[in-house]
C-alpha cells in the first residue's frame, strides 16, 4: 500500500456531481499531476458528506479542511496554495464564526451530529469494498459467524432496543425474534429501499455513500432468522443507488462474504436486487411484497403479518435501510454502546433529511432525543433572510407539523406522537412565515390522492372528498363546516382504511387544523390567505370529461 | 394472444430474468431501458413466452407510474414537485417553463421534441427547487428565471 501525506476527499454524492463534482476532480487530478504530487496527494471519491447545499465538496486530511461550492478553476490555487506550501485557502473554505481555519469538527452543522448509520458516508469510497473492510467493515459478520448462534444475535437487537426507522417505530428484535421463530426451511429477508417520502433521501445515500454497510446488516439478519434469500426493492428512480448496490454486490460474492458458505461458515445466502416502478404505495411492506412478486403493487390484508406469511407465503423479515444499517454498529459494539445514544425508549440516532427554509439544509444524523431547536438552530444555521420559523414538517405525507411552539420538543417516537405526529422515515422540511398551512396540506392530500391504490373505498373515495373541501377553502369558496367535516372525514378514513397509506393520509390536515385552525378560519371566513400563497380566486373545476363545473354553494 | 413474430432483443432478457411470474417487473424494467418504452407487440410477445395473460400484465404496466406505453418526447423536462422543492417555489419553476413552453405538465409539445412531466423528488433535496432533463441531467438552485437559460441548452 502506498502512503499519502494529503488525502483530498471529494464528494461524489450525486447532488454534488450535479452540481459539477466530476469536473472539479478532474481538474483537480490535473493540477496535482501538473505539479508533481501525484504520489503525495491521494483523491478519495467519497459518498455523500451530508451538507448538500454547499456541494461541491473536498474534505482535505490530515488537516479536515471543509472546501465548499468548488468550481474547476478553483483547483489550480488549491494545489497552489495548500498543497504546496501548505496555506489553505481561505476564500473557498466553509466559514464558522470566531475560528479562523475551521475544521469539520468545529464547523456546528457537523460538530452536533453523531454519525452510527452515516459512520462512512463521506469517507471511504464507496465502490471499493477494502475501504470498507479497513474501516471495521465486515467484522460484526465475522463475529456473528463465528461466535454466536443465531438466537444470541436475535437477543442482542433486543437488547440494543433497535426501533424501525422506516416511519412506525416498531422494535426490530421482536420482529427478528418473530421470523426467526417460524418453522419454515425458506425464509426471506427484504430491505425496504422505496424511499416513498416526497422529500427526503435518507436511505439514498446509504446505498450510494456506504452499501456494504446495508449488506452487512442484511447478511447478519438473514443468518439470525434463518433465511436463504434476501431481495432489496429499491426505487427505479435512483440509479447510481442501483449500480453502486450491484457493484458491492459483486464485490462482497468475491470475497466469500456472500453467497454459499459465507466465510466457511456453513451458512448460506445470497442477495437480488428488484426495481420499484414508482409507486409510493410500493413502500407500504405488503405492497412491496406484492411488487416483488411481479404483481400489481397493492397492500394485502393484515393478518396474516410478512413474518409469518409474506414472500411467496413464507416467513419474511423487512426492514428499512437505515434500520438494517444499525445492525453492524450494535452486533461490532455492542448493545449497550448503542443504548448510551439516544433515549431510554428511543435509543440510536436517526438520519434526517433537512430541507426546506433553513440556512444549511443536507442530510444530518442526531442522537434521538435532540431538540427541533438544535436542529433547525444549531446544525441548520436558522432560518434565511430574516425570516422566521414558523413551523417544521416531519413525516411526509404520513406525519404533520410541528409549530414554533414546540420547538423545544424532543425528537423520539413518544413525544412527536404525543403531539400527534410521527417520527416518519426522516423527512424534515422547514418552514417559514412564507408558507401556507391550508396549501401545505393540500399538497400533501393531492399526493394520497395521487398516489391511492384504489383498492379500498375509504381511501379511494374519501380523500378526494377532502381534497375537494380544501381546494374549496383555497380558492375563497370555503364554508362554515368544513373544518369539522375534515376532521370528521379524516377521522373516518384513518379508522377504516385497509393499509397505513389512508390510515394516515389525513394526518398532515388533521395536524394542521390541531396548530394553525386559525389559518384555516381567516381562509373560510375572510376570504383570505394569511401568508399570501393562495390565490383565493374561485375555481371552475372540471368533471371526469373534461367539462366545467362549478361548486355548489350553500346558500 | 398468439404471435409469431421473433424479437431476439425481448427473449435476451428474457434468458437472462427468467420466465417466472415474479420476473416479470424486471423484464419490463430492463425492455423500457432498451427500446425507451413499452410497445404493444413486445407485451403481447412477453404475454405469450411468459405464459402471463396480456390482461395481467396491462394490469402490471398501467399500475405503475414509471412505465411507458409510448414514445417519449426527444427531451424529457421533469421537475420535481416534492415537498422540499414545493415549500422552495417548485411551482412557479413549473409555471415558467409551462409558459416557455407553451404546454402544460403531462403535455408533450406540438413537434414532439419537449415534453413535461411532474415527479416526486429526485433525492436532490438540498439543491431545491430541483428539476432534472432527459433523466440523467440535474439542474438545482433554480428561480423562475435560471430554469429557462437551462432549457435553452437543449435544443
Ligand atoms: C404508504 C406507506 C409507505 C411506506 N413507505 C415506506 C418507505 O418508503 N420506506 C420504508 O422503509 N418503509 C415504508 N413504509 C413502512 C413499511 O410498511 C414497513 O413498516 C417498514 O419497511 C418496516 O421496516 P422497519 O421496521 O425497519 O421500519 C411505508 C408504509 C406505508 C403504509
Ligand atoms: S423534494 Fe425535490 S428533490 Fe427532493
Amino acid at each position: 500500500m502506498k502512503i499519502f501525506r494529503t488525502h483530498a476527499l471529494v464528494c461524489s454524492g450525486a447532488q454534488c456531481l450535479s452540481a459539477g463534482g466530476n469536473n472539479f476532480k478532474d481538474a483537480l487530478s490535473a493540477e496535482i499531476n501538473s505539479a508533481g504530487l501525484q504520489d503525495e496527494v491521494q483523491i478519495v471519491e467519497t459518498g455523500c458528506m451530508g451538507s448538500c447545499e454547499m456541494g461541491p465538496m473536498m474534505v482535505v486530511y490530515p488537516e479536515g479542511t471543509v472546501y465548499i461550492k468548488l468550481v474547476p478553476s478553483d483547483a489550480a490555487e488549491i494545489v497552489k496554495e495548500h498543497f504546496l506550501k501548505g496555506r489553505p485557502v481561505k476564500r473557498l473554505m466553509w466559514n464558522a464564526s470566531g475560528k479562523e481555519f475551521p475544521t469539520l469538527s468545529e464547523i456546528p452543522f457537523f460538530a452536533k451530529q453523531t454519525k452510527l448509520v452515516l459512520r462512512n458516508c463521506g469517507i471511504i469510497n464507496p465502490e471499493n469494498i477494502e475501504e470498507y473492510i479497513a474501516n471495521d467493515g465486515y467484522l460484526a459478520l465475522g463475529k456473528v459467524l463465528t461466535s454466536m448462534k443465531p438466537q444470541e444475535v436475535v437477543d442482542e437487537i433486543k437488547k440494543s432496543g433497535l426501533r424501525g426507522r422506516g416511519g412506525a417505530g416498531f422494535l426490530t428484535g421482536l420482529k427478528w425474534g418473530y421470523v426467526a421463530s417460524q418453522q419454515s426451511g425458506d425464509k426471506y429477508v427484504i430491505c425496504n429501499a422505496d424511499e416513498g417520502d416526497p422529500g427526503a433521501y435518507m436511505d439514498r445515500s446509504v446505498l450510494e455513500s456506504d452499501p456494504h454497510t446495508l449488506l452487512e446488516g442484511m447478511i447478519i439478519a438473514g443468518y439470525a432468522v434463518g433465511a436463504i434469500k434476501g431481495y432489496i426493492y429499491v426505487r427505479a428512480e435512483y440509479p447510481l443507488a442501483v449500480k453502486r448496490v450491484a457493484l458491492a454486490l459483486k464485490h462482497a460474492r468475491a470475497f466469500g462474504l456472500l453467497g454459499s458458505n459465507i466465510l466457511n461458515s456453513g451458512f448460506s445466502f445470497d442477495i437480488a436486487i428488484r426495481m420499484g416502478a414508482g409507486a409510493f404505495v410500493c413502500g407500504e411492506e405488503t405492497a412491496l411484497i406484492n411488487s416483488i412478486e411481479g404483481k400489481r403493487g397493492e397492500p394485502r390484508k393484515k393478518p396474516p403479518y410478512p413474518s409469518t406469511a409474506g414472500l411467496f407465503d413464507k416467513p419474511t423479515l423487512i426492514n428499512n435501510v437505515e434500520t438494517f444499517a444499525n445492525v453492524p454498529v450494535i452486533i461490532h459494539k455492542g448493545a449497550q454502546f448503542f443504548k448510551k445514544i439516544g433515549t431510554a425508549t428511543s435509543p440510536g440516532t436517526k438520519v434526517f433529511s433537512l430541507a426546506g427554509k433553513v440556512n444549511t439544509t443536507g442530510l444530518i444524523e442526531v442522537p434521538l432525543g435532540i431538540t427541533l431547536r438544535e436542529i433547525v438552530f444549531d446544525i441548520g444555521g436558522g432560518i434565511p433572510e430574516g425570516h422566521s420559523f414558523k413551523g417544521a414538517l416531519i413525516g411526509g405525507p404520513s406525519g404533520g407539523v410541528v409549530p414554533a411552539e414546540h420547538l423545544d420538543i424532543a425528537i423520539d417516537y413518544e413525544s412527536l406522537d404525543s403531539i400527534g405526529t410521527i417520527m416518519g422515515s426522516g423527512g424534515l422540511i422547514i418552514m417559514d412565515e412564507t408558507s401556507c398551512m391550508v396549501d401545505i396540506a393540500k399538497f400533501f392530500l393531492k399526493f394520497t390522492v395521487e398516489e391511492s391504490c384504489g383498492k379500498c373505498t375509504p381511501c379511494r373515495e374519501g380523500t378526494p372528498q377532502m381534497l375537494k373541501i380544501l381546494q374549496r377553502i383555497t380558492s375563497g369558496e370555503g364554508m362554515p363546516g368544513d373544518i369539522e367535516n375534515l376532521e370528521r372525514t379524516g377521522r373516518i378514513i384513518s379508522r377504516t382504511s385497509l393499509c397505513g397509506l389512508g390510515q394516515s393520509a389525513s394526518n398532515p390536515v388533521l395536524s394542521t387544523i390541531r396548530f394553525f385552525k386559525n389559518e384555516y378560519e381567516s381562509h373560510i371566513n375572510e376570504k383570505k390567505c394569511p401568508s399570501s400563497v393562495c390565490d383565493m380566486k374561485p375555481k371552475a373545476m372540471e368533471n371526469k370529461n373534461g367539462k366545467k363545473i362549478r361548486v355548489r354553494k350553500i346558500a | 394472444m398468439k404471435t409469431d413474430k421473433k424479437m431476439p432483443q425481448v427473449d435476451m432478457i428474457l434468458r437472462r430474468e427468467g420466465l417466472s411470474r415474479d420476473s416479470l417487473i424486471q423484464v419490463l424494467h430492463a425492455v423500457q431501458e432498451d427500446m425507451g418504452y413499452l410497445p404493444k407487440d413486445v407485451l403481447v410477445y412477453i404475454s405469450s413466452k411468459m405464459n402471463i395473460p396480456l390482461s395481467v400484465i396491462h394490469g402490471v404496466v398501467t399500475f405503475y407510474n414509471f412505465f411507458k406505453t409510448a414514445k417519449d418526447a426527444e427531451h424529457v423536462i421533469m421537475v420535481c414537485m416534492g415537498t422540499a422543492c414545493y415549500v422552495k417555489n417548485a411551482a412557479g419553476v413549473l409555471k415558467a417553463i409551462e409558459e416557455y413552453l407553451g404546454i402544460k405538465a403531462g403535455e408533450v409539445t406540438k413537434d414532439g421534441k419537449y415534453s413535461l412531466r411532474m415527479v416526486r423528488c429526485l433525492g436532490a433535496c438540498g439543491m431545491a427547487p430541483v428539476i432534472s432533463v432527459d433523466g440523467k441531467d440535474v439542474y438545482g438552485r433554480l428561480t423562475p428565471e435560471k430554469v429557462i437559460e437551462v432549457l435553452q441548452k437543449y435544443k
